[in-house]
């Protein structure tokens, strides 16, 4: 791992470490509130806030899951750099598709 | 094969690559170390064995095999305090070639502390005044952390991350470098940041902390490392080294 990966790394990793709190604390309230889907989205729907905050959350974890994914692959697997590099890449762009996909679900 | 009571059963790793353990029986005596066990095989049962040692006393670093698994500096571990049954098996060291034996192949560990650029590189000349280092300058305290290192390989032979990586550079190389990073009379950091920061250096460390478990000298090249990955940040940072 170069020094430019590993900093994006750590930068996702303390970016989602109080989005995965604030996430958490959201489905605790969603909950204990006894929301239905229905007022969920009616609260998320048109919400720049809302698609901002998960916005944010699907790139970070997209650029650190494929971060993480290319060294196991490096390190584990007998692909070389250049393939476990392609591998990790694909995933992470399937991950922000699979995410942004979710986002725009609830916001829009 | 069994022992007697005043005997054990000493497994040694023989041949290439491609060898296979051999049993031999060696008496048991009082303060026994491990280098004592195979040079009494050398000695009386087959001189053609091959393994490595100089000092003998914790200084030299080349007696350094795998003893039961994890990898120990044989002249100075005593056979009583590891012995569990009636048995001990001895290899060379992991993460390196065999050359023969119990001779591992050092090439490799070396080769990455030039890679590292684990060498001094002056600043002065012989003809200017010896460089003053104040003993509690914060650069002399981390430097001391680190410097007591005798070349084992023990710390690379327990690193993960060699074990899955061929070309990390390792935690004795890095740790070479933390020294040679935090020495003032040293100028050839600008190219060592570089070369720690590659695709093979500091930042493929996983901090199992292995290297600080198993050293000899209980130093911790993970701390070292650690250190390492601030440094090149900072010069990434400041555009001091490219990605």
């Amino acid at each position: 791992m170069t020094v430019r990966l590993y900093l994006w790394q750590r930068l996702t990793a303390a970016l989602m470490a109080p989005m995965v709190l604030a996430h958490l604390a959201i489905i605790f309230y969603a909950s204990r509130q006894g929301l239905t889907a229905a007022a969920m989205l009616a609260r998320t729907r048109g919400s720049f806030g809302w698609a901002l905050f998960y916005g944010v959350f699907v790139v970070a974890a997209s650029i650190h899951a494929s971060i993480g994914l290319n060294n196991v692959l490096c390190e584990w697997s007998p692909l070389k750099e250049r393939g476990s590099g392609v591998l990790a890449s694909a995933f992470g762009a399937l991950l922000f598709l699979l995410g942004l996909r979710a986002v725009m679900a609830v916001v829009s | 094969m069994g022992s007697a009571p005043d005997e054990l059963e000493v497994s040694l790793w023989r041949g290439g690559e491609a060898g296979r353990y051999e049993a031999y029986r060696v008496p048991l005596k009082e303060n026994q170390t491990v280098l004592d066990l195979v040079t009494w095989i050398q000695r009386y049962l087959d001189p053609t064995l091959s393994y490595r040692f100089a000092c003998r006393v914790g200084m030299c670093g080349s007696c350094a095999m795998t003893v039961d698994g994890r990898p120990r500096w044989t002249c100075r571990t005593l056979v009583a305090k590891i012995l569990k049954g009636r048995r001990l098996e001895i290899g060379p060291l992991q993460n390196l070639p065999v050359i023969k034996d119990l001779a591992a192949d050092m090439r490799p560990f070396f080769e990455k502390w030039q890679r590292a650029k684990g060498v001094f590189a002056p600043s002065q000349t012989r003809r200017e005044a010896p460089a003053k280092i104040p003993p509690q300058s914060a650069l002399r305290i981390a430097a001391d952390a680190a410097i007591e290192c005798i070349n084992c390989g023990i710390c690379y032979a327990a690193c993960d991350s060699v074990r899955w990586n061929r070309d990390y550079l390792g935690p004795a190389a890095l740790n070479r470098a933390w020294t040679l990073l935090n020495d003032a009379r040293d100028k050839g950091n600008a190219e060592r940041l570089r070369a720690v920061s590659g695709k093979d250096g500091c930042h493929n460390c996983h901090s199992h902390q292995s290297c600080e478990r198993h050293c000899p000298k209980a130093l911790n090249p993970t701390a070292s490392i650690a250190g390492l990955k601030r440094k090149t940040l900072e010069a990434y940072l400041t555009g001091r080294i490219a990605g």
